[in-house]
């Protein structure tokens, strides 16, 4: 694998938007090619290098490029948009839509991810060390055809709307949520290893959603369907005790299920 | 200015000149006899000339277009662009205002009318088209549900109703007498709906038959250019023909009698392909588009339009407000919804017209055998009911298809469902629109209804200097075989011209700020019954509505281009 390193210059107060930094359009280039590649300040079209210093070398192959993006890049957003091979690590903080409409390849962020990272992802693997912002692998706004596959894992803690109409691939929060966790889900598998506040699969139609730490409050659209231990789902097996759901019955004909942990959660059960 | 079109193949049916080679004079943003020799020369050797295009029905500007806009943050994300000169927009089904006016430019289209305007939000509409740049335009008042209109009718006070029409008319800026399910969106306030056109409204008691044929005999009385615009009731359910033939039926025998231009015709219906369903649920879902095209034929007292499926992904939005429930209980996704106090409702729903799916192809193959089944083009305009059956971005696509059978059977065969097929007759129809007959269904038929005859729709002298020059030499052009070709050229106008301005060049916008017209019908009614008519309507608003009285008129600063329609149209 042939390595890019991007070292971000100074991050402007406008942010930058770098739906082009990814292996897809790298390929081919040398180095200097890509220094010249156009991302956008604000809505100025600008090169590459007025930002980032390039170095290393590229290759004709997209699954052969490895971008190394070498600190913080908080004021740049859309980073592997659309990517579908290859590989990027951002070593440190991250803006919005990291990853979004990406179809393969694997991203990972190694600090921060602001809100929507994933978004309608097909494909591929997102990883983010620290914490997401809102909307992780959710839909566009205002669509209804969210994420379709891959796989995004966030260690830290994400935001509200998680899975927002997602439709298939997983994803696994390691840290706590927000409200309206799967809201919209059709199918697909998010995991919540910490807390959710409430409304977890608010009118979901299909898919599941498991819970391993407390839920607040939960909504009054489901079924109890009774007490389930170590389940499996998606190839694996998740131990412990878990309640189980069925719903979102607010949508009719919905087939959503939601596992929340036993303990500490006898205040949701009927 | 002086300005002089060379050696075209001009097609203007209105003066029944079809594709001869001829040269436009224009001075001062009329077509003339002829002009010095210092007038420009725009070389049109080898390409088509035809007036600009006219419009007679769209959603383009108002509240519900806007609703489409905000809650459909994913189209606005299908289409943006930058226009050098003019502003920038964005939007595929349901595009910003600019882009709207130079969309329609580079088609060379000229005017465009918004279908639906609910008299209280006349304001907004105006404030729209005050940014929909390039373009004339018009907007048509909601009559249908009006509970003014409903109790004058139910009175059998036709005076009292003319009055109420011409006060509403000069009070919103409006152009004509629009109905949509006539009674029904009323009933839709109380939860329900009308089927049928004898079925009344709750509460004021009054059919869908006793409103069409009352307001047609005001808008006789008040010698508006235009007819009544009909949207019948039972838009969109299986079965509905029925229900369109005997709407149709309704005002025959009233006179036309339009103060200016050359209407002959007292109906005009509009997107009839939504009102041509036949069978009994989706189903035994089949078209009955022959019966309607068979009524069309046999009668002279009305005027279609299509609203012809494009087979996109796009935004329905009507003032039909239990329709849009009911597709939205159909497909499930978002809806809006609205009641506009006393006058009318409505709702938006995003639709997707997939190919493959049976009913979508069904609903394609309607509307194409609506504009090949009725024999006379002077009977049938092309519109796409933008953007409920598609965007008006893809007439040319529309224009193609209807100039080949090959490229009609290319979908057919390859990209549709076979219901298109097996429930239409549209792959049995092999007629081809000539180019004579594409100028009349998108020029001189809906200038002709529109009653603006007079100036737009034609290149005689007289006529406004609209025109659009078209990248097609005919004489080389087989339009069945080079259908690709036809879709681009009318999709990208080699020239614009808006009153005498050239204002489209090579498909790219040249001139972008320029405001359209907005016609107005400014009538007179005998003036004892108008102001005890406009009192009454004071009373009900100190009782009734939200708004002041004072407040409601739409101010004449709000109208940039004024056109009001008194009896002669300049």
């Amino acid at each position: 694998m042939s390595e890019i390193i991007l070292t971000p210059l100074d991050q402007p107060d406008v942010p930058l938007e770098a739906s082009n930094i990814k292996p897809d359009v790298f390929a081919g280039k040398t180095i200097d090619e890509i220094k010249n590649i156009q991302i956008f300040h604000g809505n100025t079209p600008v090169k590459l290098s007025d930002f980032f210093e390039v170095s290393g070398e590229s290759s004709e192959n997209p699954a052969e490029i490895g971008i190394v993006i070498d600190g913080d890049v908080d004021r740049t957003k859309r980073i592997g948009e659309g990517m579908s091979a290859g590989e990027i690590l951002i070593k440190g903080d991250v803006n919005m839509y990291v990853g979004a409409e990406m179809k393969g390849g694997r991203i990972t962020v190694e600090g921060n991810a602001a809100s929507w990272a994933g978004q309608t992802m097909m494909g591929g693997e997102l990883e983010i060390l620290g914490d997401a912002g809102d909307y992780v692998g959710s839909a566009y706004r205002g669509d209804w055809r969210g994420m379709q596959g891959g796989t995004i894992i966030v260690h830290g803690n994400a935001g509200n709307e998680i899975g927002e109409y997602m439709n298939g691939g997983k994803i696994i929060i390691k840290g706590d949520v927000n409200i309206m966790t799967g809201i919209h889900m059709n199918n697909g598998l998010i995991i919540i290893e910490g807390d959710a506040v409430a409304r977890v699969g608010a009118e979901m139609a299909g898919g599941t959603i498991i819970v391993n730490g407390i839920v607040q409050e939960f909504l009054p659209g489901f079924e109890y369907l009774g007490v389930e231990k170590d389940i499996e789902v998606d190839g694996q097996t998740i131990p412990g005790a878990f309640y189980k759901f069925l719903g979102d019955h607010a949508i009719k004909g919905a087939k959503g299920t939601v596992y929340v942990a036993v303990r500490g959660n006898g205040h949701i059960v009927p | 200015m002086e300005l002089i079109i060379k050696n075209g193949f001009v097609y203007c049916p209105q003066n029944d000149i079809d594709g001869e080679k001829m040269d436009i004079c224009v001075k001062d943003g009329k077509i003339v006899e002829s002009v010095s020799d210092d007038a420009k020369v725009i070389d049109a050797s080898d390409k088509i000339v035809m007036p600009g295009g006219v419009d007679p029905h769209a959603h383009i500007a108002g509240a519900k277009v806007n609703i489409g806009r905000t809650y459909r943050p994913e189209d606005s994300k299908k289409a943006a662009a930058k226009f050098k000169g003019g502003r920038a927009g964005s939007g595929f089904s349901v595009p910003s205002t600019f882009m709207t006016g130079y969309n329609y430019a580079k088609m060379g289209y000229t005017t465009a009318m918004e279908a639906a305007m609910p008299p209280l939000l006349a304001r907004h509409t105006h404030e729209e088209f005050y940014d929909t740049p390039l373009i004339d335009h018009a907007a048509y008042p909601l009559f249908g549900n009006n509970w003014f209109v409903m109790e004058y009718l139910k009175e059998g006070d036709i005076d009292k109703c003319a009055a109420y029409a011409s006060w509403l008319l000069k009070v919103t800026k409006g152009y004509t007498i629009k109905l949509v399910n006539p009674a029904g969106t009323e009933a839709w306030g109380w939860g329900g709906n009308v089927h049928g056109i004898h079925e009344p409204a709750p509460y004021f008691d009054i059919t869908p038959a006793e409103i069409i044929k009352g307001l047609a005999e005001v808008n006789e009385k008040l010698r508006l250019p235009h007819s009544i615009h009909l949207h019948c009731n039972d838009l969109g359910h299986p079965g509905n023909y029925e229900t369109t033939l005997a709407s149709f039926d309704v005002p025959k025998g009233i006179k036309p009698n339009p103060a200016v231009g050359s209407r002959d015709t007292i109906l005009y219906a509009t997107h009839v392909q939504f009102h041509s369903y036949g069978g009994t649920t989706w189903r035994d879902f089949e078209s009955e588009a022959p019966a309607i095209a068979d009524y069309v034929n046999k009668n002279d007292h009305l005027i279609i339009d299509v609203g012809q499926v494009t087979l996109d992904e796009t935004t329905t939005m009507t003032a039909d407000g239990p329709m849009e429930y009911d597709l939205h209980s159909l497909n499930g996704l978002k809806w809006a919804n609205c009641d506009v106090e006393l006058e009318t409702g409505a709702g938006v729903v995003p639709f997707l017209y997939v190919p493959r799916a049976p009913v979508p192809s069904v609903q394609w193959g309607i509307g194409l055998e609506l504009f090949l089944l009725i024999e006379d083009a002077n009977k049938v305009c092309l519109t796409t009911d933008h953007p409920n059956a598609g965007p008006f971005t893809r007439y040319p696509r529309i224009m193609a298809w209807l100039m080949s059978n090959k490229y009609r059977m290319e979908y057919i065969e390859e990209k549709l469902h076979s219901w298109a097929q097996r429930r239409s007759s549209i792959a049995t129809i092999d007629r081809e629109y000539t180019f004579y007959e594409i100028a009349q269904i998108s020029r001189s038929t809906p200038a002709k209804a529109l009653g603006l005859s007079d100036t737009k729709g034609h290149l005689a002298p007289g006529a406004d200097a609209d025109i659009a020059i078209y990248d097609i030499n005919p004489e080389t052009t087989d339009p069945s075989n080079d259908y690709m070709e036809i879709e681009n050229a009318f999709a990208n106008a080699s020239y614009v011209l808006k009153d005498g301005e050239i204002i489209v060049k090579d498909g790219n916008i040249v001139k972008a700020r320029e405001h359209g017209r907005t016609y107005w019908i400014d009538t007179q009614v005998e003036e004892d019954i108008y102001k005890e008519v406009v009192l009454d309507v004071e009373r009900k608003f100190k009782q009734y509505y939200s708004v002041n009285f004072e407040n409601y008129p739409v101010q004449d600063a709000y109208l940039p281009k004024s056109a009001p329609v008194k009896g002669v149209i300049l």
